[in-house]
């Protein structure tokens, strides 16, 4: 099975810091996954209706949404009935393949940040309450000063009790500037002011907080939209990345976040938060198919360099390793 | 409201087999296929499903279909059983029958736990008379205990925090002696978020639960959470053997099939759920009411409660007078109006009634903003137009027009709005209360018209 081995290939031997991170926070999910489906070859002598409704619910139970699960596992019946594969150990890589076709689907991917060409870039984190979009803010600064670039933040949750200290705190351990306003103030307000402050101070990147917000509560969605309206303007082609921040427990429900929040501003990439944790985070693939957003990164754990680069390859390799016999 | 889609689901998968007249496996098969998908849609646990598939199965098909049910009745009446069975047959409470009861808060990071914690603070200060106690004991994320002491400064709660650089072991017992001293009777201890498989953290709960030995460990869940609910609730489980769970963020759109799976997973019951940003939006868990609203079978009760909740009856019944006498006015519309904004929104109230889960979508802010229109309007007329509305000649209307900032055809439209909902009232308001049918010898006919002067009055004008 082409695509994959070659990719596999790739891989082998690739044994820097980053990656042996990426494998070990996605351990649970991927140990969880590929030794269910392992198990399943191990039981079932021949591929019979029996084994595929097995395997669906094996995806399901990784939060890949239900619609998503009969595309691939329809996919991979075709594939099957087209090669006369009658053997389930001989499956996997089909499994594998399809998985990777379905996310890749012909577009681009990149887990750049998009910067402008001069003077300030502009990133808006938005998501749902209780994401991670603080946290990931105070990642995603560390490693952009890390990469030499210098980093203001504007603290653009003036909801929630202690959020803008939270930030502040983050900002302070960071050594980098932060611009607050006042609670319960309006955060446009707190952004037009980060944004005239860092392009005074010419700092290249500026990380915009948000309040969490369901993506259902219509006022709240329009109070976003006149922070991205503020953002364009004073930069026109702002904010260069909106990144919505989506927690890897969260189910069925991620597909409709990134739906209604893609309607208010043109979401460019997600952050899949807490994958250390033992949740597969599925989900991302529903929302690649139906929205073609991207990953960009994927948060390991709570210290200030758990934010890694989504990698698709390592992503998936990760999930199905088993699988591959290793 | 959460559910929706579930009990959309539901009702289309059922009315298949309504207009069939036998249970036989076939249609049985495609009508549980249909309800399998639509409670994994719902993010239900994928073993959940599998139980409850086949249990509605096995009692369905046993079942004598009798009289004159019908097959789909027979079939609906299973599901819901079965639902009410998952979720528990009754309302759970807090334990408070110590002289110092402590509740301990835990769960995965950003599930909600501090905010859940004001909630419920102050729903047993409002509700049960309590003098509670709210303990920092997040010393891990940056300004959590700031969090916590803006939410006590808004609720007017003391919050007991004793910084970040202090063990949460010894803050939990030196806030206990706080409380014994100074008479707090229930004690909030809100801990750290973290995730079930981190095993230093997991045994600092444990250190606190043996400290604190509380009345209450209640394991705040995130509606949105997909299938690792059942990893996160049943590892939460065996090691600090919760009591209850709050189900939070379900006034998202989330379909909250959690619920059933924490329920079916740990037997522990649900005690609260979370419904908004708001600190006074929590609410009792009532199992039979949500499994009515999963089958799309209404919530009367829900919205009962609701409504006596924010009726006043004495402006109810001034109202009802005032109708019976024909002296509605447009100030007594705008004062019903007020009191329906009371109950929520307008979409959130239909559903609860019985029958009605198929409407057309109502927009809110729609609603919200004719709402604010009407009230501009009759705002902009004299104490005396209110009352009588049919004083508006069209001088008097552009004057109002000008008023609002609104045409004058909008206020035509609002007086028509008006006669359309007086004239309902009157027929509603002459119905017999026992039968429900028009009471024929009413005296509404011979009731006098307290207008009747004014008009007659105009129509001498005229002439």
């Amino acid at each position: 099975m082409g695509i994959f081995k070659r990719i596999k290939d790739s891989l082998v031997g690739q044994s820097t810091k980053q990656s042996e991170k990426y494998v070990a926070g996605l351990d649970k999910s991927r140990s969880s996954f590929s030794s269910k489906i392992n198990e399943l070859a191990a039981r079932y002598r021949e591929l019979d209706e029996d084994y595929f409704e097995e395997l669906e619910n094996i995806l399901i139970m990784s939060d890949v949404g239900v619609s998503m699960v009969m595309t691939i596992v329809d996919e991979i019946k075709k594939e099957v009935r087209l090669q006369g594969i009658v053997d389930p150990k001989e499956i996997n890589d089909i499994i594998v393949d399809k998985m990777f076709v379905i996310y890749a689907n012909e577009s681009y991917m990149t887990t750049k940040i998009n910067e402008a060409k001069e003077g300030l870039t502009v990133i808006l984190m938005v998501g749902v309450n209780g994401a991670g979009k603080t946290t990931t803010i105070a990642k995603l600064s560390n490693k952009l000063k890390q990469e030499g670039k210098s980093v203001m933040v504007a603290a653009g949750d003036t909801f929630r009790a202690g959020a803008i200290d939270q930030l502040a705190t983050w900002a302070s351990r960071l050594d980098i500037p932060c611009v607050k306003g006042k609670e319960g103030g309006d955060p446009s307000a707190v952004v037009f002011d980060a944004i005239e402050q860092a392009m005074a101070s010419e700092v290249d990147v500026l990380i915009c907080d948000t309040a969490g917000r369901l993506q259902n509560k219509v006022n709240l969605m329009n109070e976003l939209e006149k922070m991205n309206r503020i953002i364009q303007r004073t930069i026109p082609e702002g904010p260069h990345e909106t990144l919505l921040v989506i927690d890897a427990t969260t189910g069925q429900n991620g597909v409709s976040q990134a739906k209604e929040f893609s309607k208010i501003t043109d979401v460019t990439g997600l952050v899949l938060t807490k994958m250390d944790g033992t949740a597969k985070g599925g989900i991302v693939l529903s929302i690649k198919d139906e929205l073609n957003i991207p990953v960009k990164f994927i948060g390991l754990g709570e210290s200030l360099d758990d934010l890694e680069e989504f990698d698709l390859e390592q992503y998936i390799y990760g999930l199905c390793q088993n699988l591959m016999g290793e | 409201m959460p559910f929706e889609s579930l009990s959309d689901r539901l009702q289309d998968s059922l009315k298949k087999i309504k207009g069939q007249s036998q249970l036989t496996e076939a249609n049985m098969d495609e009508m549980l296929r249909e309800i399998r998908l639509a409670l994994l849609e719902a993010d239900v646990n994928f073993n959940v499903v599998k139980e409850f598939i086949k249990n509605t199965k096995e009692k369905a098909l046993g079942q004598d279909v009798l009289g004159s049910l019908k097959p789909g009745q027979v079939v609906v009446k299973v599901v819901h059983d079965e639902l009410v069975t998952l979720l528990g047959t009754e309302a759970s409470e807090l334990d408070l029958s110590r002289d110092m009861n402590v509740i301990m808060m835990v769960g995965l990071q950003g599930s909600g736990k501090t905010t859940t914690s004001g909630k419920i603070a102050k729903y047993l200060t409002d509700k049960k008379a309590k003098k509670p106690l709210l303990v920092a004991a997040d010393i891990y994320r940056p300004a959590a205990v700031d969090q916590l002491v803006t939410l006590g400064k808004q609720l007017d709660i003391p919050v007991f925090e004793k910084g970040t650089d202090i063990k949460a072991e010894d803050i939990v017992t030196q806030a206990l002696a706080y409380a014994k001293e100074n008479h707090h009777d229930v004690v909030i201890v809100d801990t750290a978020g973290r995730l079930h498989i981190d095993e230093p953290l997991m045994q600092e709960l444990r250190n606190i639960k043996e400290i604190a030995q509380p009345s209450d460990v209640l394991l705040v869940v995130d509606s949105l959470t997909g299938q690792d609910i059942v990893n996160v609730a049943s590892s939460f489980h065996e090691s600090l053997t919760i009591t209850g769970a709050v189900l939070t963020k379900l006034d998202g759109d989330s379909r909250g099939g959690g619920a059933l799976s924490i329920r079916h997973i740990t037997g522990v019951p649900i005690k609260f759920i979370g419904t908004g940003e708001k600190l006074d939006a929590i609410d009792m868990f009532y199992p039979d009411r949500m499994a009515d609203r999963i089958l799309g079978m209404g919530d009367v009760v829900s919205l009962v409660e609701k409504v006596q909740d924010v009726y006043d009856e004495k402006d109810a019944m001034k109202t009802m007078n005032r109708m019976k006498q024909g002296t509605f006015g447009l100030d007594d519309m705008l004062e019903q109006m007020h009191q329906m904004k009371k109950l929520g929104p307008l979409s959130g109230v239909l559903k609860m009634i019985p029958g009605m889960p198929k409407i057309p979508e109502i927009n809110d802010d729609d609603t919200d903003k004719k709402m604010k229109q009407t009230e501009s309007i009759i705002f902009s007329m004299t104490p005396s137009e209110r009352r009588d509305p049919s004083l508006l000649n069209a001088k008097r209307k552009e004057r109002i027009a000008k008023g609002c900032g609104r045409t004058v055809a909008d206020i035509n439209k609002l007086l028509k709005q008006f006669e359309q909902s007086k004239l309902m009232m009157k027929q509603l308001s002459s119905l017999n209360p026992e039968t429900g049918m028009p009471m024929t010898q009413g005296k509404s006919q011979f009731q006098v018209n307290p207008n009747r002067k004014k008009e007659r009055h105009k129509k001498k004008k005229k002439k």
